[in-house]
């Protein structure tokens, strides 16, 4: 037997992506983006040392919500639109637990629009995970709010009429202190921006630009495709400057009061001129402007845009209201609670 | 004892002004006041949907109906011996619900051309004739009220306020009820500004000084305590009680409440009493819709808690895929439906019985709930307590209906100790069981195990698609769709093993069988017992639990020759005990008004069967 110093060291189990693979099969359609997604996150899970048994998956509708059973943790596959809220619950519940929100541009922005903002303005402390491909996949290929106007589409056969919500606009209206942007075919990033979400204590969002093979095939292919990603895509790190390009000759720069790309030659200007991105500004400006970027004037930012630490969250505040309410009251059960105002008839 | 005393066994009083003037909180502080006596009461407040409608009109008339008795009191009682009208609108409105030779007291301060016009009166009505044959007390409350705090130097508006406290000082001679409690009570409403405290309670006293000294009427009346009961008492309102309820059980059950809820009339009192209640370990949660509501709850079950979600019938109608999500899960739940008139927004401050159906079958699939229904704003705490232990044990979905009625009454409440309130035993699994699976069920019952989340060795996923009975794996086969549907179905069913059997008030068998359910216990118990003592063979069953029934229905229903079914819609428990109980006739009595029933429109309708 060990001896009682020994007994007190906490040895945690290893864990392992193993840990994290389900025995059923995986049923996405071959090519689809959410193997990628699904590997980055258990290589997330393992490196974050989280303790397997706290991970909740919870998902709402579509493709990506059927992610909970796909990964060996306690798993909620919800309903359409539903994931965030059931996921406050879950979380609310017992603060313990790292809860994982999976979902897609439909369930999350169009029947899911109205619990995803208020889950970002409360601020409950999960890691929601936005598959974008920006169709409606499950049902095979309607548009969804995110698909860029004038896409043709089973529903929009003359092309869609409807402005597209950015996922990182509504975040930041909702006064989000987490939001980044990745793509699904760039796994170590991906895991990055994971842990980097999973450790913001917060409502963390991040923006996956996924791929549907089926219904909107290569719908990121400018950004993603090797010969042009460089030059279309910036991935942004915290006190590094804001420089991108297959030849790193491009920079982002301010100037009267808005972004500008600017080359970095003898004849332009200088490294010293380009922005250095500061993810964890409290003021959301410049990163609303980031989030803001689209092709062909800008490349499209991605990494983590804004991450912002500090920022007290619903279920801090929540722990702390209970404490003081339980230090302050002579009610202790609810016996004491209906006795109150009552009296004795003899 | 003030002049020519006289006891009676009950009285019925109905507090009428604008709504501002007060009236709510009067109708609380009279029968509180009565309650400390030792008086049975039962109470309604009758509010308008607007919060301050235009003052002196009839939309802005706000009531609260008080009945104190001697005897045991179910119900506010029909007719009014005593009204309050602080205005010409208050007058008019209320005049149908007043016995005839009523006492009628009022602000005569307020009774002039422009009040007559505003209520829609074309002649005065103290100088038409039309109060005739009452006994009317014209006060010049307004006046009185501020004259006799002029010197605190409040706002002519918060001088104004206390004339409601100026009437009540007049009923507390004519009840001969101490001030005390009056003060009391109004030391405790206005803790934080005592002036006011110090205001209204001078005004009290005014008026009953005033009352004394003209001797505004002959005779002044005594209600004796209840004798033959004794322990220990409060008042209390529907709303709080359920509330009290839920909390008992999340207690007795070792876990922590949690509610989700938006806020809805008539039920946003849940809410608001649960969120005050974070030093019992209550988690209120104030979602952004009704459907947030609930499914925060249903994440929350599904995390180890106690959950709940309260609403009203629209509100019920926004949550019912997510009741869909709870069946299909085996998660246990709480809804709370407190009832009022539909559809769609209705009439949202009246109540009626509109959702029955609704509870038992508005949902998308076979998705069976057990549904109970509280009756009397007291046992609201006893059904959210059973409504919380089924949910829990069972591992169901519980829809609790209550209704406006009961919500906003209020009445005495002997309270219950430890032993009313039976351990609840959820079927939670221990760590590392290498046996669990996630639709594993105790095979007495159907219910299946509660894993929580963090817990070693009992990793599972569940949600809303169906899922292979034991294994959880999802599954879309015929036979095992079939099998589930059925075994859903019958979990429910089995919860009439720990039910209390259907009780009879009255002989167990004979001409008449009156049937209830829910909120209109009261008027019903009250016309069921009231022709009990005229001779007339008629018994009362009020039903609590609607889905499943009780196990003895059948043989209850059985011994009598007719059965009527009395309810607030067009005949929805109807409709279900056709469907469950075929081989009976059920005659029916519906009123859809948004108003409780009378006892006389009952009496009257249960004669004309009787000799029918």
């Amino acid at each position: 037997m060990a001896d009682e110093k020994n007994t007190k060291i906490e040895t945690r189990p290893v864990v392992t992506k193993n840990d994290y693979k389900v025995d059923n099969e995986v049923k996405w359609c071959a090519g689809c983006g959410n193997y990628a997604i699904l590997s980055a996150v258990q290589n997330a899970l393992v490196e974050s040392g989280t303790r397997k048994e706290d991970v909740v998956v919870v998902s709402g509708i579509g493709c990506s919500s059927r992610f909970p059973y796909y990964i060996n943790t306690y798993g909620f596959h919800g309903l359409h639109g539903r994931g965030a809220v059931i996921a406050s619950g879950i979380k609310i519940a017992n603060p313990k637990l790292d809860v994982w929100h999976i979902t897609g541009d439909g369930d999350c922005m169009a029947i899911g629009g109205n619990h995803f903002i208020h889950v970002i303005r409360r601020n409950v402390d999960m890691n929601i995970l936005i598959f974008n491909n920006k169709i409606y996949g499950l049902t095979k290929g309607q548009y969804s709010p995110t698909t860029p106007k004038g896409t043709v589409t089973k529903t929009s056969p003359d092309g869609t009429i409807e402005n597209p919500f950015k996922p990182g606009e509504l975040t930041m209206g909702a006064q989000g202190a987490f939001f980044a942007r990745v793509v699904d075919t760039e796994p170590k990033r991906m895991e990055q921006v994971f842990l980097e979400a999973s450790r913001h204590r917060g409502a963390s969002v991040v923006e996956i630009l996924q791929n549907c093979v089926i219904f909107s095939n290569k719908i990121h292919s400018l950004i993603t495709r090797k010969d042009v990603r460089d030059d279309n895509q910036i991935f942004l790190e915290h006190g590094k400057p804001m420089i991108f390009g297959k030849n790193k000759d491009k920079g982002i720069i301010m100037k009267d009061s808005r972004l500008k790309v600017a080359r970095i030659s003898k004849y332009g200007i200088s490294e010293n001129d380009v922005l250095i991105h500061d993810a964890r500004d409290p003021d959301d400006t410049t990163h609303y402007m980031l989030v803001r970027m689209t092709l062909p004037d800008f490349p499209l930012a991605t990494g983590v845009i804004r991450n912002c630490p500090g920022v007290s969250n619903y279920g801090m505040l929540l722990e702390e209201q209970m404490e003081k309410a339980k230090e302050n009251t002579k009610i202790k059960n609810v016996i004491d609670l209906i006795k109150e105002n009552s009296w004795i008839v003899k | 004892m003030n002049g020519n005393v006289v006891e009676v066994d009950d009285i019925v009083i109905k507090f009428a002004g604008d709504s501002g003037d007060g009236m709510q909180l009067s109708g609380t502080q009279f029968s509180e006041t009565s309650a400390f006596d030792g008086n049975d009461l039962s109470t309604f407040p009758d509010y308008p949907s607007e919060i301050r409608a235009p003052q002196g009109t009839l939309a802005g008339v706000s009531g609260f109906q008080v009945h104190i008795g001697h005897k045991e009191i179910k119900t506010p009682g029909d007719l009014a011996d005593v009204l309050i009208a602080l205005n010409p609108a208050a007058l008019k409105a209320n005049m149908k619900w007043v016995k005839p030779g009523a006492i009628i007291i009022i602000d005569i301060d307020n009774f002039d051309n422009k009040h007559y016009k505003k209520a829609g009166y074309i002649e005065d009505p103290i100088g038409d004739g039309s109060l005739n044959g009452y006994n009317v007390v014209k006060a010049p409350i307004t006046y009185l009220s501020k004259a006799s705090i002029r010197d605190l130097g409040l706002d002519s508006k918060s001088a104004e306020r206390t004339k409601n406290q100026f009437a009540l000082g007049i009923l507390y001679w004519l009840f001969n009820k101490d001030l005390k409690f009056g003060g009391n009570f109004l030391d405790q409403k206005f803790k934080s500004k005592p002036i006011l405290a110090d205001a209204n309670k001078r005004v009290l006293k005014a008026g009953y000084d005033y009352a004394e000294t003209i001797e505004a009427l002959k005779t002044t009346y005594l209600i004796n305590p209840i004798k033959e009961r004794k322990g220990r008492f409060r008042s209390i309102t529907g709303n709080i009680a359920l509330a009290w309820g839920l909390i008992a059980a999340a207690e007795r059950a070792g876990l922590e409440l949690f509610i989700g809820s938006y806020p809805i009339t008539p039920a946003s009192e849940i809410l608001q009493e649960l969120s005050k209640r974070k030093h019992l370990g209550v988690k209120a949660f104030q979602a952004e819709d009704e459907i947030a509501g609930i499914n925060a709850a249903i994440g929350a079950s599904f995390a180890g808690s106690f959950a709940v979600t309260t609403t009203s019938g629209p509100g019920l109608a926004l949550k019912s895929e997510a009741i869909g999500l709870a069946v299909i899960t085996e998660l246990p739940i709480v809804i709370v439906d407190v009832q009022r008139g539909g559809p769609a927004t209705g009439l949202p401050t009246k109540p009626e019985q509109g959702d029955l159906l609704q509870a038992l079958y508005g949902r998308n699939g076979e998705s069976p709930c057990v549904v109970l229904a509280a009756s009397s704003p007291a046992n609201c705490f006893h059904f959210a307590y059973m409504a919380g232990k089924i949910a829990l044990e069972h591992m169901v979905p519980v829809i609790l209906l209550s209704d406006g009625y009961l919500a906003n009454g209020s009445e005495l409440w002997e309270l219950p100790g430890i032993q009313d309130m039976p351990k609840i035993k959820p079927p939670l699994v221990k760590d590392n069981d290498s046996e669990y699976k996630p639709y594993k069920r105790n095979k007495k019952t159907h219910v299946r195990y509660w894993a929580l989340p963090g817990q070693e060795g009992l990793r599972h996923r569940i949600g809303g698609l169906e899922k292979e009975d034991i294994t959880g794996i999802v599954s879309n086969g015929p036979l095992n769709h079939e099998r589930m549907v059925k075994i859903r179905e019958e979990k429910v069913q089995y919860v009439a093993n720990d039910i209390s059997e259907l009780e009879v008030i009255g002989e167990e068998s004979g001409e008449l069988l009156v049937v209830g359910w829910g909120g209109t216990y009261g008027a019903l118990v009250s016309a069921v017992k009231g022709l009990q003592e005229e001779g007339k063979s008629i018994s009362l069953a009020q039903f609590n639990y609607i889905k499943p029934l009780p196990k003895n229905t059948e043989k209850v229903f059985s011994k009598f020759r007719k059965i009527l079914i009395c309810e607030m819609n067009l005949g929805q428990f109807a409709i279900y005990l056709r469907s469950q109980l075929p081989q009976f006739q059920f005659l029916q009595y519906n009123k859809i008004q948004g108003l409780p029933f009378m006892i006389s429109e009952l009496k009257e309708k249960v004669i004309q069967i009787l000799e029918g």
